[in-house]
């Protein structure tokens, strides 16, 4: 088992959230894991990525290589593009479709959505939309995780179980609108699949 | 034991920890700040009583770690790669005097500039001062070298230095941990003149660690760090330094490398390890992160230069972090690229927070500035140097830590009457305190804003050195008390604060303007902590 996977967003958009939630699930599984970060600068609105490795052996580089990721993980339409070159052939791009506008020439939406959708294999979904009607804009990432998770190959109950643990520090109502919003990214994606 | 999921950096602050330490000093600086911070964090330190608090500068940092090995105890002193450059003059100076408890100083590079100014290679410190450098490849390595590096120091009374890269320090994976061992108890050098750097001693300091250069050496060639792995393809050999061993171990799906490698993670060079190579291989590719430090010099034993592949003719780029298709392209394997980036990217600079009181004192200074020629405001290290972008474009510079004040001071020495300084509360009181007593000193027609926001923001909001003492400083360094304002960086003060800030332009001495406004992340991370709190957690 291999899951290369880039976490795509613009600094303070919780992407170190959704790369938590699912290293803590393979830590869980007795995977090995690398996780790079970015800190510093770059968090003050620019563009973040992190790298997130899964595998059953051990991994060599904290970087993936070109080319060789399995999923693409963004929370903002401009930046699901940022990583392409990153992606293998059969990958996935799941991303939300919302534009998060700080800059003056952000290119129009619709050219950007319609880039999205020109990508053999993807997801795109309005997850602020989906994240509010679960009780809190915020949870906007876990929706987006919960769209991902069809392709984590990792159990659906495994990322339940790390959502309880890592949000438990902030009480039972932000766990239960996580959950949900989980629960309801998920859904997206079942849905969007089997039509 | 159980892995911990641990940052490169919290690695080394375990493994610190675990390993006796006593003390920890730093100034923030990022990639090295979260070694600090998990000290700061951790029940086991807090239950030892390690002692952790952030210190003014690395100078400061470097001097108090030298003082607590004096005492016998285990010390680490953490610091960005530009940080050694402001510890230079103690870290030089304790390769003469050497140690006594263990000491470890951690430089952690940022090849890339990923969040520096420059990209420079802490392993020419290094070897500047004639002392051993660990260069950790992984997280494991790195948590396990600062117990071996602990050890070193006191078996040679020499401190060790520690380099890692922004991307160990800032990518996490497992770490199997030690039993922890006990800290050392007070005991003063043997020699009490050891410290003592009078030229007559220190000859025979400087003497000793001439002396002690081959030990090193025979260390580095039986250290487990070290290590030559044999290929059958000998056209080609490999040494490889620190995180580089990832990226070449990365290229081979079975882990299998063809060809002779020699991993390095322990300085000075295994020279004997080396000449095996250079005798049984036919060409030699040297993968390191930073500057060709290992290539240029084995580059010097040969005639025959051209046998020796990497940055410097070209086979690896000469500047940048090395990453795994870098490293793929110099050994000849095919491009794996994905897609291209589509044609309507666009790039996302960093910029100022909204309601960051930064954007306030920019807006004043712009105002009061447009009347003169451009360029001539001066500034710092810290997130108010996003102020050099759009839509601001105030600042004209940015060096090093305080040169903003005595760049200032320099204009106007060269008669461009007004220059404003521009330096945040913390790197005020990094570097920027002595720089203002040279302009009272002179009585150079300098303005001077201290953006305090409480707090040393860029770095993630640690605790500002002069918190609560900046008017007191500048009063006591001279500044006269009339040319001292601390204003409110709003907008609905605006036209009172542009009042202010012309009249002091026009003064013909130094004054000083303190915009006065906690940063808003760390209102908003107060906050968070509050509640955090209030839920017993």
């Amino acid at each position: 088992m291999k899951r290369d996977i880039i976490l795509a967003g613009v600094g303070g958009q919780g992407i170190i959230s959704i790369a938590s939630i699912i290293g803590f699930t393979a830590l869980q599984l007795g995977l090995y894991m690398k996780q790079s970060e970015v800190h510093g600068m770059s968090q003050r609105g620019g563009n973040v990525q992190s790298n997130l490795r899964i595998s059953d052996k051990e991994i060599a580089s904290d970087l993936i290589p070109l080319g060789k990721a399995d999923l693409i993980i963004s929370v903002e339409p401009l930046e699901s593009l940022r990583y392409l070159p990153g992606l293998c052939k059969d990958g996935w791009v799941i991303t939300s479709t919302k534009p998060y506008v700080n800059i003056t020439n952000y290119p129009p939406i619709d050219d950007i959505l319609k880039e999205i959708k020109s990508l053999p294999h993807h997801i795109a979904l309005e997850a602020e939309t989906i994240a509010k009607a679960a009780g809190s804009v915020k949870a906007a990432n876990i929706v987006i995780l919960g769209a991902a998770s069809p392709f984590l190959d990792m159990a659906f109950e495994k990322l339940e179980n790390a959502i309880r643990f890592i949000f438990r520090k902030k009480g039972e109502e932000i766990t239960a609108i996580n959950l949900k919003a989980l629960h309801a990214g998920r859904n997206f994606t079942d849905q969007n699949m089997a039509n | 034991m159980q892995k911990l999921l641990l940052l490169g950096d919290e690695a080394i602050a375990q493994g610190a920890l675990d390993a006796g330490l006593s003390g920890i000093y730093a100034y923030p600086g990022t990639p090295s700040t979260e070694i600090t911070e998990f000290v700061q964090n951790s029940r086991q330190a807090f239950e030892n009583k390690v002692r952790c608090s952030w210190s003014a500068n690395e100078k400061t940092a470097m001097e108090a770690a030298l003082g607590m090995s004096y005492a016998g105890k285990r010390v680490m002193v953490c610091m960005k790669h530009v940080g050694l450059n402001v510890a230079a003059d103690p870290f030089m100076n304790s390769a003469i005097t050497g140690a006594n408890g263990g000491m470890i100083v951690v430089a952690a590079d940022d090849p890339s500039m990923h969040s520096s100014q420059n990209e420079q290679d802490s392993r020419f410190f290094g070897k500047f001062a004639m002392i051993p450098i660990l260069e950790p490849a992984n997280q494991q390595e790195a948590y396990d070298m600062v117990h071996y590096g602990f050890d070193f120091s006191e078996k040679y009374k020499i401190p060790v230095l520690m380099r890692i890269p922004t991307r160990l320090a800032h990518s996490r994976s497992g770490v199997e941990r030690n039993t922890a061992r006990k800290q050392n108890d007070i005991a003063l050098p043997d020699n009490l003149r050891q410290y003592v750097l009078l030229p007559a001693y220190a000859r025979k300091r400087y003497s000793h660690l001439l002396k002690e250069q081959v030990k090193y050496e025979e260390e580095s060639e039986n250290s487990q760090f070290n290590r030559y792995i044999d290929g059958d393809d000998k056209s080609r050999g490999i040494i490889v330094c620190g995180i580089a061993y990832n990226y070449l171990l990365e290229n081979y799906p079975e882990r299998k490398v063809p060809f002779p490698v020699l991993k390095i993670g322990q300085y000075p060079l295994p020279k004997k390890m080396i000449e095996r190579m250079l005798s049984e291989c036919t060409e030699l590719l040297i993968l390191e992160d930073g500057y060709p430090f290992v290539e240029e010099m084995i580059k010097g034993f040969l005639s025959d230069a051209g046998k020796v592949k990497g940055r410097l003719d070209g086979t690896i780029p000469r500047d940048g972090e090395l990453n795994p298709n870098i490293v793929a392209f110099a050994l000849g394997i095919e491009e794996t690229k994905g897609l291209d980036i589509p044609a309507l990217m666009v790039n996302r600079p960093p910029s100022l927070c909204s309601c960051c009181p930064h954007i306030d004192s920019f807006n004043a200074i712009n105002e009061v500035m447009a009347p003169f020629t451009k360029g001539r405001v001066f500034s710092d290290i810290g997130c108010y140097t996003l102020g050099a972008l759009h839509p601001f474009e105030t600042i004209n510079s940015c060096v090093d830590m305080g040169a903003s004040i005595t760049m200032a001071k320099g204009a106007t020495d060269a008669g461009l009457v007004p220059s404003i300084a521009v330096i945040g509360d913390s790197t005020f009181s990094h570097s920027g305190m002595t720089g203002l007593l040279d302009a009272v000193n002179d009585k150079s027609p300098v303005t001077v804003f201290i953006l305090d926001n409480k707090t040393t923001a860029m770095t993630g909001g640690q605790d500002s050195p002069c918190n609560g003492k900046i008017e007191d400083i500048c009063k006591g360094v001279g500044v006269e008390e009339a040319h001292i304002h601390v204003i409110r960086p709003l907008k609905k003060y605006h036209k009172e604060n542009v009042k202010i800030i012309n009249e002091e332009l026009a003064y013909k001495g130094v004054s000083v303007i303190i915009p006065r406004r906690e940063c808003v992340v760390n209102i908003n991370k107060r906050t968070r902590e509050k509640i955090k709190k209030a839920n017993n957690i």
